[in-house]
């Protein structure tokens, strides 16, 4: 395949089923204290105009799985293994050149910082027009201007014509946000990979952001992936929640599936940690005890077991023993958990909503 | 993998380190996930029940606390000076300018608002990090604000600090037994020779292994960081923390670890805290009464229910709005949000009048006009609003006209007085300003 024309690659029509599938996808990195394995295993796809959300801690893997979609890793420093799909694109293994072409282009990322992420010594306006030029060869340098005051006004910055020629540190931050997505969203991605977009922000100016995304979505049909540890943002954007913890899916499925009727001990732990603002004043605030486990020596089995309360539940000793498949929830389509207990539903239900969140475990009876 | 001569020999682990620092290859493997695990004392609790016992349900509020700090009309302003030769001040940044509240003894107070309002500013001012530029801060008979650093010395045991960032505000090269020992070396409190057990009592109170006195502070998550900022906040037995943003830098699953561990704390202790976030739900849980502070002033003060479920300033409002929410999942899509629009004003030159008026979609002409008052309408309930109401029922006209004696414009009217006699004492007052009837009430 030959990339002559830079919208070859983002036009949706010739990709069938999902526009990006990621498949068995493991990255591995070689430290002087062994391998780490960051991600392990991982498969998940979004289709144009759907928006997928990725949960987990630090260090679960999150931003690993998507710099890897993206072709950001060091071919050196790791070991890429899988396949991963771009609009029929294979990624893996391609070559750098090829790999230019693509990003920006037919996939761009938004970053968490924005202070870090943009060059502080060039204008804005002119890191914008060059992300436009590198794509379009033929464009003038006019073009690249008139483009980028167009993409600043449409993420709502005021005055473009001005604040073209301001730079990075004139902007307050959820300004200096809204162009990062006006650098992502230039050339029209097909897929749009947001890394924790909000979380230095306030929640007004979150808000903000989080409008401002789900309206470019509806505008480009594009495919997003939200990256966030935020439960509320992941409610409010993604139509599916992919969790994550120690490089492997825990579970996945619908939004409304995994933050209504969770069958996986780890993401009950996730939701009863947060408080929040709507939530009864008896619901306890229950933490996951210990820390994220090293990836260097993960542990036996299931990587969730040494902080796992329902551990004893599961007969004999298979969390400590064997890794638990992805397997599909009790009997609902598209719900996959990896976990051995034998009645997560029921668990949830009786034990765990009654204590984090009394005034649902009442509806529910 | 490793090539250290030690590993075959089977020399004791501690000489291990040593030799391998010579060779320059050292298996680390070992202690990383030392680092990770046996810093901790508690160890996983592996029933369910038996960890949400440990978990804290919101904290209650106690009523008839006596405040154990007053602060009145606190104001702090920042010189801004020109560039050049001659450095004349030019303006001031009014960062904080009029804040007035209290803080329960044993209690605790939460103040949100967005980056720049002034929360950590007030937080600053409170531990004397900065001398304010006018106001009071009565704290057991003494006014902070105006000792001078070497009165203020001796106080200083009694309001402590916990700060935001667990990874700066720990000095590297000290260790965790220095870090938390040295305000009891300074403050001359206890032989030297008693530091130490007192150190690792300490590290034991926040759930730290205590033998693990002798590490450094990169030896540790940023949980456990943030766990020996809070002992060394611990160490003299204050009666006040002043807690700037304790979470947030911290994972998910660990916030939930340090909110219940400042809950015990709370409890064991009789502490009280000014609790600073700005993450609404975290405050709502740990703080029975709450703060709402925009560009230097506080807009809405009151207990949790009345902030969270009624409250009546149109920012608060906006605020809670914009939090977005769990629940929304069973329903889908977006919450229907109040749009705040644009950014907060420059506190160089804040906006005439109320503050809020640029960006609230109720501001009318009085707003420019006239500054809105801090007024109680509620048992334990202040809002600074002309339009003060329940979201979807603002009133059209302004409430504060008869208590400042101006018509609805704003001007003031001939003739006639204000009685606003009690509208700017920190703490409440028994009877209040019905919104409804427009009179004074009480209980």
């Amino acid at each position: 395949m030959t990339i002559t024309s830079p919208s070859s690659t983002s036009s949706p029509s010739d990709v069938d089923g999902p526009y990006l599938q990621v498949e068995d996808l493991t990255v591995t990195f070689p430290t002087q204290d062994g391998p780490v394995q960051a991600v392990k295993g991982l498969s998940y796809s979004v289709e144009l105009g759907k928006t997928l959300g990725i949960v987990g801690e630090s260090g679960s893997g999150k931003s690993v799985s998507s710099m890897a979609v993206m072709g950001l890793h060091d071919a050196k420093s790791s070991e890429i293994s899988g396949s991963i799909r771009v609009g029929g694109t294979e990624v893996v293994g391609l070559a750098e050149s090829r790999m230019r072409k693509l990003r920006g282009n037919a996939m761009a990322m938004i970053f968490q910082d924005a202070l870090a992420a943009l060059h502080p010594f060039y204008r804005v306006g002119d890191q914008l027009a060059e992300a436009y030029a590198m794509h379009h060869p033929k464009a003038s340098k006019r073009d690249g201007r008139r483009k980028a005051i167009e993409m600043l006004d449409r993420v709502g910055i005021p005055q473009p014509d001005r604040r073209v020629d301001d730079f990075a540190h004139q902007f307050s931050g959820g300004m200096r946000q809204r162009v990062m997505i006006a650098m992502g969203l230039i050339n029209d991605p097909s897929l749009l990979i947001a890394d924790e977009p909000t979380t230095a922000l306030d929640v007004t100016v979150q808000a903000q952001i989080l409008d401002l995304l789900q309206d470019l979505q509806r505008e480009f049909n594009s495919a997003v992936i939200i990256i966030t540890h935020d439960l509320g943002v992941i409610a409010e954007m993604a139509d599916e929640v992919l969790v994550m913890y120690a490089g492997r899916c825990v579970e996945f499925g619908t939004t409304k599936e995994i933050l209504t009727r969770p069958e996986m001990p780890y993401s009950w732990g996730l939701l009863s940690s947060i408080p929040e603002v709507g939530a009864s004043t008896d619901a306890r605030l229950i933490p996951i005890p210990g820390n994220p486990p090293s990836l260097l020596k993960p542990p036996s089995g299931c990587s969730f077991h040494p902080r796992c309360s329902h551990r004893d539940k599961v007969p004999g000793d298979l969390c400590f023993t064997e890794l638990p498949a992805l397997t599909p929830a009790s009997n609902r389509a598209g719900h996959l958990k990896r976990c051995h207990l034998p009645n997560p539903e029921e668990i949830y239900r009786t034990e765990v909503l009654p204590e984090i969140a009394p005034d649902l475990a009442e509806e529910i009876r | 993998m490793t090539q250290d001569p030690n590993a075959k020999v089977g020399i004791e682990a501690s000489e291990i380190g040593a030799n391998a620092a010579e060779t320059g290859d050292r298996d680390l493997s070992h202690r990383d996930t030392d680092v990770v695990d046996d810093h901790e004392v508690v160890h996983a609790p592996l029933d369910f029940h038996e960890l949400a016992e440990q978990g804290h349900a919101a904290t209650a509020l106690d009523p008839d606390a006596e405040p154990i700090i007053t602060i009145d009309n606190l104001k702090m302003y920042f010189p801004v000076k020109s560039s050049g030769l001659v450095r004349r001040t030019v303006g001031h940044v009014q960062a904080v300018d009029g804040v007035s509240f209290e803080v329960p003894r044993g209690g605790s107070l939460g103040l949100v608002g967005e980056s720049g309002c002034g929360k950590s500013t007030t937080g600053r001012l409170i531990t004397r990090l900065y001398k304010p530029t006018g106001g009071s801060m009565m704290f057991e008979g003494h006014d902070l604000a105006k000792l001078s650093n070497s009165e203020m010395r001796p106080l200083r045991r009694d309001v402590q600090m916990i700060f935001q960032d667990p990874y700066t505000s720990l000095n590297p090269r000290h260790t965790v037994g220095t870090i938390v020992g040295s305000p009891l070396a300074v403050h001359n409190i206890v032989p030297k020779d008693k530091i130490l057990p007192r150190v690792q009592e300490l590290l034991e109170v926040v759930g730290l292994n205590p033998e693990h006195y002798n590490r450094y502070p990169n030896e540790f998550s940023g949980g456990q960081r943030q766990r020996i900022g809070i002992a060394r906040a611990l160490t003299l037995n204050p009666k006040l923390l002043v807690a700037d943003e304790p979470v947030s830098a911290l994972d998910v699953s660990i916030q939930a670890q340090v909110v219940n561990l400042l809950q015990d704390l709370q409890r064991e202790f009789d502490i009280a805290f000014l609790f600073i976030a700005h993450d609404l739900a975290v405050v709502r849980h740990f703080c029975p009464e709450v703060a709402v502070m925009y560009l230097g002033k506080i807009v809405e003060i009151g207990d949790r229910d009345r902030i969270y479920s009624h409250a009546h300033h149109p920012y608060t409002q906006a605020l809670l709005s914009a939090v977005p929410d769990v629940k929304q999942a069973a329903v889908g899509g977006r919450r229907e949000r109040i749009r705040l629009e644009g950014d907060v004003p420059s506190p160089i030159n804040p906006p005439s009048g109320c503050r809020f008026r640029t960006r609230c979609q109720f501001a009318q002409e009085i707003c420019a006009k006239v500054e809105p008052p801090l007024l109680q309408i509620g048992k334990r309930h202040k809002v600074a609003c002309h339009f003060a109401g329940e979201l979807g029922s603002h009133p059209a006209t302004p409430v504060t006209t008869d208590l400042l004696a101006i018509d609805d414009q704003g001007t003031p009217v001939a003739g006639a007085t204000p009685t606003n006699e009690q509208l700017t004492i920190p703490g409440y007052e028994k009877t209040w300003y019905d919104l409804k009837s427009k009179q004074t009430t009480g209980v």
